[in-house]
């Protein structure tokens, strides 16, 4: 193979210059876990949880490089090609793949850290945390990728690991549809995303799959602007998938199906961070295409941001309330990268705190829900005494998700207002309108769990070490890592596009996002401080609250409008052939054996048989006539002996 | 004439053997058959002046004088175990 190495000038550390190495060190976690796992005291879970820290501290060593104001570096080389097409292999690594790189392996080493508490007692512990160290793997081939198939290969391991790990309860069907809920509507989005690909190829003359190279040719005179246009929605189409947009928003909260810290990876790390990243990444894509794309993208945003937090609203399984509050913060995301290159800095962002807290919410409703044995709020309440650490970290993660200064959250959602302020009003109005009912129902959640009468029937208890750490760990993070994007802090150096940016701090929209946390959090703690028997929101919100309860009917539009027509006429295709095709081959081959066996029958009864006793039976005959002759008298052996002689004389006389 | 007289001879001696049931006839019988050979043979010598029909009728006394002691050793003996010496009741060897 014909090394094509293509560097950047600046100079590089080691651990940008081997950044590959960080998506084989999670590879090899699983195939380590997986070859050696079972034999291995503690049934594996060593393995990721060192490799993965390895990766943890190289992905440090790799945001050093940038936070020392360092440039991009890609180097790549090439993996087969196709006519003129040069498929590449390689890495690119700039500011947001560093960020997301320290997200991703971060995350997923507390993931991998709790589940050894959490998944204590599963009879499939190992092959848990073979698939939680592949997914962490794909998700990190994502981010390195320097050429559009390599990302696309990542991209298509991870909707396996996903499918893996939400049906890892596989025993209930419940779990089983969901996971499978999960991989084909992803793989809706999936679809168009590969189009996509190929448009982007196709446009610019099938010579390269490189992202930059890519992105250049298509800024290129003479390329048709409808066709970048129609090529970036198809890319776009992936992120719908995969981050849950609508209107393929429906597989995220089945997906809680999953275990507790695969929701957390999931929505915090991998999978749903990839949409997001997806569109960073293509951002030369984006701005290239002409306008209507991007406000294409910020409509579908603005619709999935304030549907899915009206969702939240009326949820009683914890982890699903978080569910919603994810599929609502990632279009908040999307919804600032539909802004334009001036949003990269904000949205990614975002994507980088969100992950922390996010992370920390699930791991605490894990917690939580570890200790009382169920996943509905209506069976928990008042276990702030019983669970503190669990308690604090959720809150501190629900006030970092609200935007309470100067929490993570604050931060990013404050440069994302800032943004869309000045770009595009419309959307600043409805981040700031969810901004408010994301408080709310943050405070709802809190309140409802861990405040009041406890209503469960286990005995609640605080959660062993292993899972308290990770949760102490990430609500650190989610105190800290917001001060990165304060004013006068360097992340937009070093996550950008095109370049850098500054962060910029307005006072009134500051003002404006803390009292839209505030008021959300006010009106919940007002609305929830006293528990009543009915929940007091179905009498604000009126038939509002049976629409929301049935998901404003999209689950159930698709049922029946797309999958019980084709799985119905599927299935009785199927039971067609099976009935009439593949039934006839094997009665027919029945018959001919049957046919084969009647005439193999007859000729080994006739003529072998007949055969073998024919022989016996001549045997016999002449034996008998022979012995017949042998009386025993030598006198009459003499006389034969004398006839004989006498017939042989006649006839040799006779002749002679 | 002479071979005339050995056929009738070879005859009465085919004869002993096949209907006589005393053993020891039936041994004389086959001398009479050999001896009918020896006075071909002689003829032949005589007729042809070849000496070699002599030489070969003496082999043949010689054969014949082994014969009969071996016969007679084995009639001996079969009297001995079976108390008779007819041929028609020494019928065990068949089938």
């Amino acid at each position: 193979m014909v090394a094509q190495v293509e560097e950047t000038a600046t100079a590089v550390n080691a651990f940008v210059e081997y950044a590959w190495v960080i998506p084989l060190l999670a590879f090899g976690a699983g195939a380590f876990t997986l070859f050696f796992g079972k034999r291995t005291p503690g049934r594996g879970a060593a393995y990721g949880i060192l490799l993965i820290g390895v990766a943890f501290v190289w992905s440090l060593g790799v945001l050093w490089h940038f936070v020392h104001g360092g440039g991009e570096y890609e180097t790549a080389t090439t993996w087969f090609e196709i006519g003129s097409l040069d498929v590449e292999l390689g890495i690119l690594v700039d500011g947001i793949t560093a960020a997301m790189l320290v997200v991703v392996t971060s995350v997923s080493l507390m993931v991998h850290i709790y589940s050894l508490g959490y998944m204590h007692d599963d009879e499939r512990f190992t092959w848990f945390f073979v698939v939680l160290s592949l997914f962490t793997g794909a998700m990190l081939t994502v981010v390195v990728a320097s050429g559009l198939i390599q990302l696309l290969v990542g991209w298509e391991i991870m909707g396996v690991c996903s499918y893996l790990l939400i049906g890892h309860w596989w025993e209930e069907k419940e779990n089983s549809d969901a996971a499978i809920k999960a991989f084909i509507t992803t793989r809706v989005g999936d679809v168009p995303f590969m189009f996509g690909i190929f448009a982007l190829i196709a446009a610019t003359g099938f010579e390269t799959t490189n992202i930059h190279e890519l992105g250049e040719a298509i800024g290129a005179e003479g390329v048709s602007s409808l066709f970048v246009s129609m090529a970036a929605l198809l890319v776009f189409g992936g992120t719908i998938g995969k981050s849950a947009q609508f209107p393929l928003h429906v597989w995220l909260p089945d997906a809680m199906a999953g275990p507790t810290p695969v929701s957390a990876l999931i929505h915090a790390a991998t999978m749903v961070a990839a949409g997001v990243y997806l569109v960073a990444r293509m951002m030369e894509v984006f701005v290239n295409a002409d306008v209507w794309v991007l406000q294409t993208v910020g409509v579908i945003a603005a619709i999935t941001t304030l549907g899915a937090a009206l969702l939240a609203f009326v949820q009683d399984d914890i982890k699903r309330v978080l569910a919603y509050s994810t599929l609502s913060q990632l279009a908040y995301m999307v919804a600032g990268l539909s802004v334009g290159e001036a949003g990269v800095t904000a949205g990614i962002f975002h994507l980088f705190t969100h992950a922390f807290f996010k992370a920390l919410l699930f791991l605490a409703a894990g917690s939580v829900i570890h200790a009382v044995h169920s996943n509905n709020m209506s069976d928990m309440g008042g276990l702030k005494k019983d669970m503190p650490i669990t308690f604090w970290t959720f809150v501190i993660g629900s006030a970092a998700l609200a935007g309470v200064v100067p929490l993570a959250g604050f931060w990013s959602k404050d440069e994302l207002l800032v943004v869309t302020q000045e770009h595009t009003p419309w959307l600043f109005v409805v981040l700031l309108l969810v901004a408010v009912m994301t408080a709310f129902y943050m405070t709802r959640c809190v309140l409802l769990t861990f405040f009041g009468r406890y209503r469960g029937h286990a005995h609640a208890h605080e959660s062993p070490a292993t899972m308290t750490g990770p949760l102490l760990f990430l609500a650190a993070a989610s105190i800290g890592v917001g001060f990165l994007g304060a004013p006068g802090a360097p992340f937009g150096k070093w996550v950008f596009f095109a370049h850098p940016e500054e962060i910029v701090f307005h006072a009134d929209v500051a003002l404006l996002g803390t009292i839209a946390a505030g008021v959300g959090i006010a009106l919940g703690y007002l609305m929830y401080r006293d528990r009543k028997e009915r929940d007091p929101l179905v009498g604000v919100l009126g038939p509002m609250w049976n629409v929301l309860q049935h998901r404003y009917y999209v689950d159930a539009f698709y049922m029946r409008a797309i999958i019980y027509p084709i799985r119905d006429r599927l299935s009785a295709g199927v039971d067609w052939t099976n009935r009439y095709i593949l039934d006839g081959v094997v009665n027919g081959a029945a018959m001919l054996g049957r046919g084969f066996g009647v005439v193999i029958n007859w000729i080994d009864r006739n003529v072998v048989d007949g055969f073998v006793n024919a022989t016996g039976e001549g045997a016999n005959a002449s034996g008998g006539f022979l012995r017949s002759l042998q009386t025993g008298n030598v006198q009459w052996y003499a006389v034969l002996l004398f006839v004989g002689v006498l017939a042989l004389t006649i006839v040799f006389v006779r002749i002679a | 004439m002479v071979l005339t007289f050995s056929a009738l001879l070879f005859s009465a001696g085919v004869y002993g053997v096949l209907a006589r049931r005393n053993a020891v006839m039936v041994l004389m019988a086959i001398e009479l058959m050999l001896n009918a050979v020896n006075v071909n043979l002689v003829a032949f010598a005589s007729a042809l002046q070849d000496v070699n029909g002599q030489v070969f009728a003496l082999f043949v006394i010689a054969v014949a004088a082994a014969e009969v002691g071996i016969g007679l050793a084995i009639v001996i003996l079969l009297f001995r175990n079976r108390e008779t010496i007819n041929v028609d009741e020494v019928s065990l060897l068949k089938w």
